[in-house]
């Protein structure tokens, strides 16, 4: 199943993607992407709006089509033609900026919902998960509430658990921070933190440098649908090669962001 | 005095209080009670000055004696109102239908794919035909055209076919309310029920249709009064409803009062309806409000 590329003889990577290429319409949004992750690596993806770090996640989850390329996770081309994307989903978590959580139905509901229709978990199996779940992030109390009585910093780690619920090999997390009142994102940045020490393998688009800073393995700075840099994040946040990155990043302290 | 208004939610740290509760309750008082009087006013004017108009004209005396005659009235209603039991089972059967066809309908035409492409073409058509027609003419070809195929064991009761007519009829217009429904739910839920594995049918099961549904229910209800009205069409095929029922007695008396006595029925049962919906309307718009 390996492909050419995966001569080096290691495991099969958690994530792998080659050449990929996504159009909407004329606007070519990635422009041929290339990375790899093995397991337990937290690579973070920064750049300015627009680079294509939200399409890169969206793809890799298989909510866009893609136009060019292959993605692997642990060794499965999943843009095989014919390859049943309900099945390589169940594996892939997703988090998104605006939470989507589903407002008619209680945070446990919410949780519970993938686990007892897509895994066949029986109610009383899907709640006991569910639960001790939100019990972790001191949630359990809301279990019967809506979305809508929950803060945004809740709702968000409430989407997170609902990914986690399906024990998913790999997470993307889209930005979660973004749609955040400014007191509530370290709640939440300090689940994933508990996550990466946890050892799973994350894939994040991230406006906060610190945090990108403190978390990932490795950065990789995505300009006009390419990778154009890609590191420690030490050496990409001291000492940048590229001249983009630098004037990303720059723009970035100017704006208190980092 | 208006800042404090503004500022009580606020005061007791509930933040998911809705917003703009000060501003209604500074509405009532003393200019709500002078309103309410104007428009009390206004409305025995106008409504005084037609009916003085309508008993002063010269035809008055004869359309008197054949729409408000009071004993003929008193006689006809009991008729009347048994007949109506007639609408009201077509209705309930009819109602029912169009809930499960519509839905079908709209479910169809929601789900892309190209395997699915013949059945959605033709609910495209069926409801652009079914809304470009005349229900009366519906009515009349189901009703007259198919029990006259003499076909063995079709069906020939005409309430048969008043069911399936108004069925056919309000389920093309039910299918775009809901489909209206399902449009309005924003792409990012299915994608985040997608996201968990949940198939295409799952996440519009379990995630899409219910909020759909719930948004879709006034404007639901919108059309079920019509309906409710509508059922009188199919006496043009026989059936012996409230509307026949009131022509029949029109004939032996020559006298128009039996019709007055309809409408009233029809006052009676479709008013709490429409203000039943309002009230729905008025509700969700005022939950929306609270969430935003």
């Amino acid at each position: 199943m390996n492909g050419p590329g995966d001569a080096a003889g290691t495991a099969a990577a958690a994530l792998r993607i080659v050449g990929l290429r996504k159009s909407f319409g004329p606007l070519e949004v990635l422009q041929g992407i290339d990375l790899r992750l093995v397991e337990h690596e937290v690579v973070c993806l920064i750049g300015a709006s627009g680079s294509g770090k939200s399409t890169l996640l969206r793809c890799v989850n298989l909510l866009e089509p893609i136009d060019e390329g292959r993605i692997f996770v642990e060794g499965e081309e999943i843009t095989a033609p014919g390859v049943d994307v309900d099945r390589i989903r169940r594996r892939i978590g997703i988090v998104f900026q605006s939470f989507n959580l589903f407002p008619h139905m209680s945070v446990l509901d919410n949780v519970t919902l993938a686990p007892r229709r897509v895994l066949k978990l029986s109610r009383p199996a899907a709640d006991a998960q569910a639960l001790e779940l939100l019990r972790r992030i001191g949630l359990d109390e809301k279990a019967r509430e809506f979305p809508d009585r929950l803060s945004g910093g809740q709702q968000q780690r409430v989407a997170i658990v609902r990914a986690l619920a399906m024990r998913p090999d790999l997470l993307l997390l889209d930005e979660v921070t973004s749609a955040l009142d400014p007191e509530l994102v370290a709640e939440v940045l300090s689940l994933v933190r508990e996550l990466a020490l946890g050892g799973m393998t994350m894939l994040i688009a991230t406006h906060e440098m610190g945090f990108a800073r403190d978390i990932a393995n490795r950065v990789c700075f995505l300009d006009a649908g390419r990778i154009l840099e890609e590191g420690p994040p030490e050496q990409i946040f001291r000492a940048p090669r590229e001249e983009r990155t630098q004037r990303f990043l720059q723009r970035v302290m100017e704006a208190g962001r980092l | 005095m208006t800042a404090l208004g503004g500022l009580g939610p606020r005061d007791r740290g509930d933040v998911l209080e809705p917003p703009g509760r000060g501003r209604r309750s500074r509405r009532s008082g003393q200019g709500a009670l002078r309103s309410t009087a104007i428009a009390f006013a206004s409305t025995f004017v106008f409504f005084g000055f037609l009916a003085w108009v309508a008993v002063n004209s010269p035809g008055w005396p004869l359309v008197q004696q054949s729409f408000f005659n009071g004993a003929l009235f008193a006689d006809s209603l009991p008729d009347i109102a048994a007949a109506f039991w007639v609408n009201v089972q077509l209705f309930f059967i009819a109602e029912i239908l169009i809930l499960a066809l519509a839905l079908v309908i709209a479910v169809l035409r929601s789900i892309p794919g190209p395997v699915l492409f013949p059945l959605r073409l033709l609910s495209t058509i069926y409801v652009d035909v079914f809304r470009a027609l005349p229900g009366v003419l519906i009515i009349y070809i189901l009703g007259f055209g198919i029990p006259g195929l003499n076909v063995e064991g079709v069906p020939t009761d005409p309430f048969f076919y008043a069911v399936i007519a108004l069925t056919l009829i309000y389920s093309a217009y039910v299918s775009e309310v809901y489909r209206a429904g399902i449009d309005s739910v924003h792409p990012s839920q299915s994608a985040a029920a997608r996201s968990l594995g949940l198939s295409q049918w799952q996440a519009l099961r379990y995630v899409v249709l219910p909020q759909a549904i719930r948004r879709v229910i006034p404007p639901l209800l919108n059309d079920f009064i019509g309906l409710q009205k509508d059922t009188v069409l199919v006496s043009y095929i026989g059936v012996v409803e409230i509307f026949r029922q009131s022509q029949i007695t029109e004939a032996a008396h020559f006298n128009y009062t039996p019709y007055l006595a309809t409408a009233l029925v029809f006052l009676v049962m479709t008013i709490p309806l429409a203000r039943f919906t309002d009230w729905l309307v008025a509700r969700d718009r005022r939950r929306a409000a609270a969430n935003r």
